[in-house]
């Protein structure tokens, strides 16, 4: 584990942030929406772990962070899967552009 | 010759891009949520790669065995998992690229730039028996309050989702 350079690490939660920023950009669909925020979110958590793991070894307030939004976003998915549903129902579509009732 | 440690993080890191890249860019939305699946395992891999074993458990019961079903679910109960998405319009796409790529190289760049002290990590992480520990403690360094108030949320999404769900539509 000591063998690789923080940096890489760092490197590789930022592509895959970006990648699921790439993901926000393009999809038009709720689902693969919710799911591109995942991947964001899990890049941060690895972040958090990766910076306790390497510079703080002896604290824990990294892992405690990462646990935290973990729950967080747990609670955030059942939230939105609720919402597509109920939208799903009303409009019989979950596409982006479709859900444009508070326009105006 | 790199120590074995090393070439399975690369293995690992590898295979997360290759399955994040597929699952954002998968026209079928079933795919694309099982992509995501295979995204998530590799994660849980790169925490338990770390030594981060109590993390690693929660990524697995949480994520995998969690969100992704729920996902699934979604998926089932608003379209059709056989039918494909549309593709993105070109220019949508190149922007969406190209944006992404100045944004990494921004942050490569500036990670670079920062120069990361080398910490030797002989000290040994305290483990899951003190990670419990100051998981409710109310002394000075616990984290009681912030695990009583996200009791709180989780509690609170539960019941809010219920009743979204349950709503008659209009």
């Amino acid at each position: 584990m000591s063998h690789i350079p923080l940096q890489h690490i760092l490197f590789f939660s930022s592509a895959l942030f970006f990648i699921g920023m790439f993901g926000m950009f393009t999809r038009k669909n709720l689902i693969t929406l919710l799911m591109s925020l995942e991947l964001m979110l899990n890049s941060v958590n690895i972040n958090l772990v990766a910076f306790n793991k390497y510079l703080f070894p002896q604290q824990t307030a990294g892992v405690f962070l990462a646990l935290f939004t973990i729950i967080i976003a747990a609670a955030e998915a059942a939230i939105a899967i609720a919402i597509f549903i109920y939208l799903y129902r009303t409009h019989q579509s979950i596409h982006v552009d479709d859900a444009s009732d508070m326009k105006n | 010759m790199m120590p074995a440690s090393a070439i399975l993080f690369y293995i690992i890191a590898a295979l997360i891009l290759v399955s994040a890249i597929l699952s954002v860019t998968s026209r079928k939305i079933f795919r694309a949520a099982i992509w995501l699946l295979f995204s998530l395992i590799g994660i849980a891999g790169i925490y338990f790669w770390l030594d981060m074993n109590f993390l690693a458990a929660v990524q697995i019961v949480v994520y995998v065995g969690g969100i992704v079903v729920l996902i699934i679910f979604s998926v089932f109960l608003t379209q059709g998992s056989g039918q494909s998405l549309p593709y993105p319009s070109f220019g949508r796409l190149f922007f969406a690229a190209l944006v992404c790529l100045f944004g990494l190289g921004i942050s490569i760049w500036s990670i670079n730039q920062y120069g990361y002290r080398d910490v030797a990590t002989e000290v040994s992480f305290p483990g899951m028996k003190e990670l419990g520990k100051q998981m409710l403690s109310v002394d000075q360094g616990g984290y009681a309050l912030p695990f009583e108030a996200v009791s709180i949320l989780l509690l609170a999404a539960m019941i809010a989702s219920i009743v979204i769900a349950l709503k008659k539509s209009i």
